[in-house]
C-alpha cells in the first residue's frame, strides 16, 4: 500500500511536469500565447501577464492566453526562436522592453536585427530615476551634475545591469548630459534593482539609476531622495513631487516601455488583428486599473508607429554604444 | 510592537490558510526529497497556479513559503539515503548523512535530521520575529568588499573541510569556479566562453548544473552496477526512525549553534541555504570533531547542516520582507509572487499590509510544527522511494531530470548541457573526486568574482577597499585563522607538552 502511494506521488508529479513541458508544443494550436523571454517572476513575465489578464478580463480573447517562459541570452534565445522556428505563428506574441532594444543595438541578438520581427505595440512604461540617499549632499540634479564635473571619479553610480545594459544607459546618458564621457563614469553593476537599492542605503554607492515604480515603497520611508525622474513630464500620485531632469535643465529621458513583437512572417491580417486588439484594450477603464496595479504608467504606441519608435531607439543606442566603444 | 504577529496568527489560523500551509508542507517535503526538484522549481510550478485560482495574496504566500520551508526538510531524505542532495541546501547533508545510512543508521539519521531541521527553523523564525527590523540594518552594511571577504572566508572553510584529499578538493572548486565564468560578464557585459551560442549568455544554470552533476552521474553509476549484484545495491536498512534522548543530548549544542549560524547567513542578501549549510558544517567540524569522524557518519555532522539550512531558509525572509531584497534564489522567486499581487515588500510592509507580513511569519510557526509532525512518523514512508526497484527508479529519475530541465528552459540545449555535465560528473566520481566542492566553487565563485569587481569599481581599482571596514577585516582574520590554526595548534600543543 505504502509502496503504491509512493508510486502515485511520483506519477502525479510526472504528469504535472509533463503537461507543463508539453505546453510549448501545444502552443501551435489556436490558443493565444505570450512568451516571456526570461525565467518566471521578472519584468517580462509581468509584461506577458498584463496582456494575458487584461485581454481575458475585457473579453477581447476567447481562450485564455498562455504564458510560457524562454530564458536565455537576455531575450536572444526567444528572438532567435521566433525568427527561426515560429516565424509565422499568428497566435504568438513575445514580451519585449527597452532592454531588448539596447541588446539589439549592441548586436547581442546574434545575426538578427531590429528589422527581423514585427513590432506590435507597447501597453505601458516605466521611467528611469536618479536616486541618492536621504543624507546625501545633493538637493537637486544640478548640484550632483556640478560635483560630477569637478570630481567624476569620486561619485560612484550603481544599478541593476552590466555596462551596456539599459540600466547603465541611464547613468551614461546622465553623465553625457553633464558633458562627462560615460567612459570616465565610475559604475558598479549589481544584479537587479533590489541589490542596488541595498548598496545605496548601505552607503556603498552614491547614486542609483533605478526605475520610478520600484521606488514607490521607498519614497515613503524617507531614506532616499529622488533627484530627477527621467520622464517627459512629472508623473502623478506619489511621484508628483519629483521634478523631471528636463525641468532642471538636463535633457535626459529614459522610458522603459513594455511591449510585444511577433514573428517576421506573420500575415498582415493577423498582425493588424493584434494591433487592433491591443489598441482597443488600451482604451478600456478596466485595463487602466490592471496596468496601474503593475506599477506601469500609460504608454500607447501601436503598429507602425511603435515599429518606427523602436527602430529610432535602436539607432540612437547604436550611436551611443559606438561612442563609448561597446559595439561588438 | 508584536501587533502584526497577533494579527498574523488570526490570518494564518483560518481553515483555508491552515489547509494551504499543510498542503505546502507536504508538497514541499516531496519536492525537496526528489532530486532535481528543489524549492525553486516547486514554487515556480505552484505560483501561477495559486494566482489563477484566485487565492488572496497572504494565502498564496503562505502556500509558497511552506513549500520552501518544507523542501528544506525534504532535501535531506535523498541526501541521506541516496547520496544525492535533494536540493542545493542539502549538499552538506550527504557528507555525514549517507555514511550513517550505510552503517545501518538510516532511520535515526532521518529522525535526527527532522529534529535538527525543526530546531534550526524554530530558532530562525523566532529570530525573524524579533530582529527583522534590526537585522536588516546589519545586512545593509554588507557591501561588495564585505561580501568578497565573506567568500574568501567560505573558500578557506572549504579548504579545510574535505581534508582527505586537499588537491582534489582544490581542483574541484576551481572546476566549479570555471563553470561559473561562462556567460555575460556581470560587470562589463562582455560574453565569455559562450562560443556564439545565445543559450550560454546567461551562464550555466544552477539547476542544469546540479541535475547533471548529481542526478545524471548517479543514473550512470546505477547503470554501471545494473548487471552486478553488489551488496551496495540494497537500500540501507532504515532501522528505527525515532531518535533517542541520548543522541539528542549529544547534538543539542550543535543544533543551537548551527541554527544561529544558519539564520545569520540566511539574513545576508544573496546567501541562501547552501552557504548556510557549508559554513555551519565547517564551523561545527572545527568545534566538535575531536576524533576526525566528521565525514564518516558523525551525528553532529548531520545535525549541523540540517539545522542550518532550515534556519537559512527562514532567515532569508528577513531581507526580503524588510528591504525587498531576496536573501536567496528561492526568496527571489517569492519576491516575484509578491509583485504578482502588487505588494511592494519593503520597510512599509509591516505597517501597510500587516496581514501579509504577519500572516506569513505566523504561518511559518504553524508550518514548522506541521513539518515536524509530518517528517518524523512519515520519514519511513518518504524513504520508501528507495524500495522502488531500480528498473523503475532509474528511468523515473531520468524522466524527471529531463522533464524538469525542459520545463524550466523549453530548450534542448539545456538538456544536452545537462548530459555533458552528467557524463563529466560521472568521470570525476570514478576518479575519486567529491562533487560538493565543485558545486560550492560554482556558487561561491560567481558571487566572489562579481563582488570583487564591484568593490574595485567602487574604489577605482584600489585594493585597499577589500579590508577597509571592520566587518571585512574580521572576516579576513577569521579566514586566515581557519587556514593556519589546524596546522599551528597541534604544534603549539606539542611544544607545550614536550616542555612539561
Amino acid at each position: 500500500m505504502k509502496f503504491n502511494s509512493m508510486l502515485r506521488h511520483w506519477s502525479s508529479l510526472l504528469l504535472l511536469s509533463g503537461v507543463l513541458a508539453t505546453g510549448t508544443t501545444y502552443a501551435q494550436s489556436e490558443a493565444p500565447e505570450c512568451i516571456a523571454p526570461a525565467k518566471p517572476g521578472g519584468g517580462y513575465d509581468l509584461t506577458c501577464r498584463l496582456a494575458a489578464n487584461a485581454l481575458q478580463k475585457t473579453g477581447l480573447i476567447e481562450q485564455p492566453m498562455m504564458v510560457s517562459y524562454m530564458p536565455g541570452g537576455i531575450g536572444a534565445v526567444a528572438y532567435n526562436h521566433v525568427n527561426g522556428v515560429r516565424n509565422a505563428d499568428p497566435n504568438l506574441i513575445v514580451a519585449a522592453s527597452t532592454g531588448a532594444a539596447v541588446n539589439l543595438a549592441l548586436g547581442k541578438f546574434g545575426q538578427y536585427d531590429v528589422d527581423d520581427v514585427r513590432w506590435l505595440g507597447a501597453l505601458g512604461a516605466d521611467y528611469g530615476a536618479i536616486v541618492v540617499k536621504a543624507d546625501a549632499p545633493w538637493q537637486n540634479l544640478d548640484q550632483l551634475m556640478k560635483d560630477l564635473q569637478t570630481k567624476p571619479g569620486q561619485i560612484v553610480f550603481g544599478a541593476g545591469g552590466t555596462v551596456g545594459s539599459q540600466d547603465w544607459m541611464k547613468a551614461a546618458l546622465t553623465a553625457k548630459a553633464a558633458d562627462i564621457s560615460p567612459r570616465d563614469l565610475r559604475y558598479v553593476a549589481f544584479e537587479g534593482g533590489g541589490e542596488s537599492m541595498a548598496a545605496l542605503l548601505g552607503g556603498h554607492i552614491q547614486v542609483f539609476t533605478g526605475d520610478l515604480s520600484e521606488l514607490r515603497s521607498h519614497l515613503e520611508s524617507g531614506k532616499i531622495r529622488v533627484l530627477a525622474a527621467l520622464s517627459e513630464e512629472r508623473m502623478g500620485g506619489p511621484y508628483a513631487e519629483i521634478p523631471t531632469a528636463a525641468e532642471q535643465g538636463y535633457d535626459v529621458q529614459w522610458p522603459i516601455w513594455r511591449g510585444y513583437y511577433m514573428g517576421p512572417d506573420v500575415s498582415d491580417k493577423a498582425y493588424q488583428e493584434w494591433v487592433n486588439k491591443l489598441q482597443t484594450l488600451s482604451k478600456k477603464e478596466k485595463f487602466a486599473e490592471l496596468r496601474k496595479a503593475r506599477g506601469l504608467f500609460p504608454m500607447s504606441r501601436f503598429g507602425y508607429d511603435f515599429e518606427n519608435y523602436v527602430k529610432g531607439q535602436v539607432a540612437q543606442f547604436k550611436e551611443l554604444a559606438e561612442e563609448v566603444g561597446l559595439k561588438q | 510592537m508584536f501587533d502584526f504577529l497577533i494579527h498574523g496568527f488570526g490570518v494564518a489560523l483560518t481553515p483555508l490558510n491552515l489547509g494551504l500551509a499543510f498542503l505546502g508542507a507536504l508538497l514541499g517535503t516531496l519536492f525537496g526529497a526528489l532530486p532535481g526538484i528543489g524549492p525553486i522549481n516547486g514554487i515556480a510550478i505552484l505560483m501561477p497556479l495559486a494566482y489563477t485560482l484566485g487565492l488572496p495574496a497572504e494565502s498564496a504566500l503562505i502556500l509558497l513559503a511552506s513549500v520552501y520551508t518544507g523542501s528544506e526538510y525534504g532535501g535531506r531524505m535523498s541526501s541521506i539515503l541516496l547520496n544525492v542532495p535533494g536540493d542545493a541546501g542539502a549538499v552538506m547533508t550527504t557528507l555525514d548523512g549517507h555514511p550513517l545510512a550505510k552503517k545501518g543508521l538510516a532511520g535515526p539519521a532521518l529522525g535526527l535530521s527532522a529534529v535538527s531541521s525543526f530546531v534550526g527553523a524554530t530558532i530562525a523564525i523566532i529570530g525573524l520575529t524579533l530582529f527583522a527590523p534590526l537585522l536588516a540594518q546589519v545586512a545593509i552594511m554588507f557591501g561588495p568588499a564585505e561580501f568578497f571577504a565573506l567568500m574568501v572566508f567560505a573558500f578557506s572553510s572549504m579548504a579545510v573541510m574535505m581534508g582527505k584529499d586537499p588537491i582534489k578538493t582544490a581542483i574541484g572548486a576551481v572546476l566549479g569556479v570555471m563553470v561559473a565564468m561562462v556567460g555575460v560578464d556581470s560587470g562589463t557585459g562582455v560574453l565569455r566562453y559562450t562560443f556564439g551560442m545565445a543559450e550560454l549568455y546567461d551562464g550555466i544554470d544552477f539547476v542544469v548544473m546540479i541535475i547533471g552533476l548529481f542526478a545524471i552521474s548517479e543514473i550512470l553509476l546505477m547503470l554501471e552496477h545494473a548487471n552486478r549484484q553488489d551488496v551496495d545495491d540494497e537500500m540501507p536498512p532504515l532501522g528505527r526512525v525515532m531518535i533517542s534522548l541520548k543522541e539528542l543530548a549529544y547534538c543539542k549544542w550543535t543544533m543551537l549553534r548551527c541554527g544561529v549560524i544558519g539564520f545569520i547567513v540566511g539574513v545576508l542578501p544573496g546567501t541562501g541555504a547552501s552557504i548556510g549549510g557549508a559554513v555551519s558544517y565547517t564551523t561545527e567540524k572545527r568545534i566538535s570533531d575531536k576524533d576526525g569522524s566528521f565525514g564518516t557518519g558523525n551525528m553532529r555532522g548531520l545535525a549541523a547542516p540540517e539545522a542550518a539550512n532550515n534556519a537559512s531558509a527562514a532567515g532569508s525572509f528577513v531581507p526580503m520582507l524588510t528591504l525587498g531584497i531576496p536573501g536567496s534564489g528561492t526568496t527571489a522567486v517569492l519576491l516575484g509572487a509578491l509583485m504578482l499581487y502588487n505588494i511592494t515588500p519593503g520597510p512599509m510592509l509591516f505597517s501597510e499590509r500587516p496581514e501579509v507580513a504577519g500572516g506569513l511569519i505566523a504561518s511559518l510557526y504553524i508550518g514548522n510544527i506541521m513539518l515536524l509532525a509530518l517528517n518524523l512518523p512519515l520519514a519511513g514512508l518518504f524513504a520508501r522511494v528507495l524500495t522502488i526497484p531500480r528498473w523503475v527508479l532509474v528511468p523515473s529519475i531520468a524522466i524527471l531530470a529531463f522533464v524538469g530541465i525542459f520545463q524550466l528552459h523549453s530548450d534542448l540545449t539545456a538538456i544536452y548541457l545537462m548530459l555533458i555535465i552528467g557524463i563529466f560528473g560521472y568521470l570525476l566520481r570514478k576518479l575519486g573526486f567529491s562533487l560538493a566542492p565543485i558545486i560550492l566553487g560554482y556558487v561561491l565563485g560567481g558571487l566572489m568574482e562579481n563582488n570583487l569587481r564591484r568593490a574595485l569599481a567602487i574604489s577605482g581599482g584600489d585594493l585597499g577597499i577589500l579590508w577597509q571596514s571592520g566587518i571585512s577585516l574580521g572576516l579576513w582574520i577569521a579566514a586566515a585563522a581557519l587556514l593556519v590554526l589546524p596546522w599551528l595548534l597541534p604544534k603549539l600543543w606539542q611544544a607545550r607538552t614536550s616542555k612539561a
